[in-house]
């Protein structure tokens, strides 16, 4: 991959986003990132605008500046992401409301304003989040695994949709990382929840960065709907 | 709103169409004018490409008239005259939804 990317990045401000914009700085790329709260990653290819990701007037004018500044968009993470743990019967209707505003609407919001661009020019990739959460059905994850369920559902319908357009949709389910969202979960929980893999570690920031890496190669044309489970977690 | 306001939603929705004719192999016959039909019936675009005018279609009117639509909503779909069917219909419906975002 020679060519310079305009990379578009949700929840870049720390964890896996911020990892993943300094990857493609690296790499030369055009990163664009978000995230509620100003980020203090500072480089000369990289953008930053705050918002709420289901904030459907705000996602617009995001990509209404991203067309105005760099005319195109080759790839889209999103990244953004919040969880929560909590047996069902102790889950308050608020919860619900906000982890699938983050994690599904948010998704959807990007995705298709994402895809409104990246059809003029026939090319597109488009990365969603998922969890290990979902195939291994977590007991007290019941509302943050259904949210990703609906990124991962999203992910198959939108590749068949958008496929005819030269964008492919995909999605990595990751293990547990050491960031943010899992620092509240119980260790035993954290032992468990890898004893169920088939290579038994936690992930790494490079293990998520290698499936996002195939995912947008442009030789991985043909590969599209797909949900890529880290850690050898399947269904 | 005068007619030189629909003139101008004709302009650019024919620019846009001319636009996009340039990625198609099979060419759109606009001989017809806005009489043109577009989708359904005798239309002359599948489905994906009328999503892809229609993106390309929002994407101008926002630029060129400064107005945020959205064309294909619930309201489109259910109207008895789909605003897709001509091209007539579709300015039309643009120029409809322009006076009622005021």
């Amino acid at each position: 991959m020679t060519d310079k990317l305009v990379v578009l990045i949700t929840g870049s401000r720390k964890g896996i986003g911020r990892q993943l914009s300094e990857y493609f700085l690296t790499l030369g790329h055009q990163v664009i990132g978000c995230s509620r709260s100003e980020n203090d990653l500072e480089h000369i290819n990289y953008t930053h605008y705050c918002l709420d990701v289901a904030d459907e007037g705000a996602v617009k004018n995001v990509f209404s500046a991203i067309r105005k500044n760099f005319g195109k968009l080759d790839v889209l993470i999103n990244n953004a992401g919040v969880a929560s743990m909590n047996h069902l019967l102790l889950t308050p209707g608020s919860t619900v409301d906000k982890l699938f505003q983050t994690n599904f609407k948010g998704t959807f919001l990007f995705s298709r304003e994402a895809a409104k661009l990246m059809q003029k020019n026939r090319f597109g990739r488009i990365v969603n989040f998922s969890t290990v959460a979902v195939a291994l059905d977590l007991e007290g994850e019941a509302i943050y695994a259904a949210s990703k369920n609906a990124v991962e559902q999203l992910t198959r319908v939108m590749a068949k949709e958008v496929g005819g357009l030269g964008i492919t949709v995909n999605c990595i389910g990751p293990t547990p990382i050491d960031t943010d969202l899992i620092r509240a979960v119980p260790k035993n929980k954290i032992e468990e929840l890898i004893a169920h893999q088939a290579v038994r570690r936690m992930g790494t920031f490079g293990d998520v960065i290698n499936v996002v890496d195939f995912f947008i190669n442009p030789k991985s044309d043909f590969i599209s709907g797909q949900t890529i489970y880290l850690g050898g977690v399947f269904k | 709103m005068s007619s030189i306001k629909r003139e101008i939603i004709s302009k650019l929705v024919f620019d846009c169409i001319n636009q996009y004719q340039e990625e198609l192999d099979n060419k759109i016959d606009i001989s017809e004018g806005e009489q043109t039909r577009l989708f359904g019936g005798n239309g002359q675009l599948d489905s994906l490409a009328l999503v892809s005018l229609i993106v390309n279609i929002e994407e101008a009117i926002e630029t060129e008239l400064g107005v945020s639509l959205i064309l294909a909503d619930e309201k489109a779909m259910s109207r008895r005259t789909s605003p897709f069917s001509r091209i007539s219909n579709l300015i039309d419906y643009i120029e409809e939804l322009i006076i009622a975002e005021g």
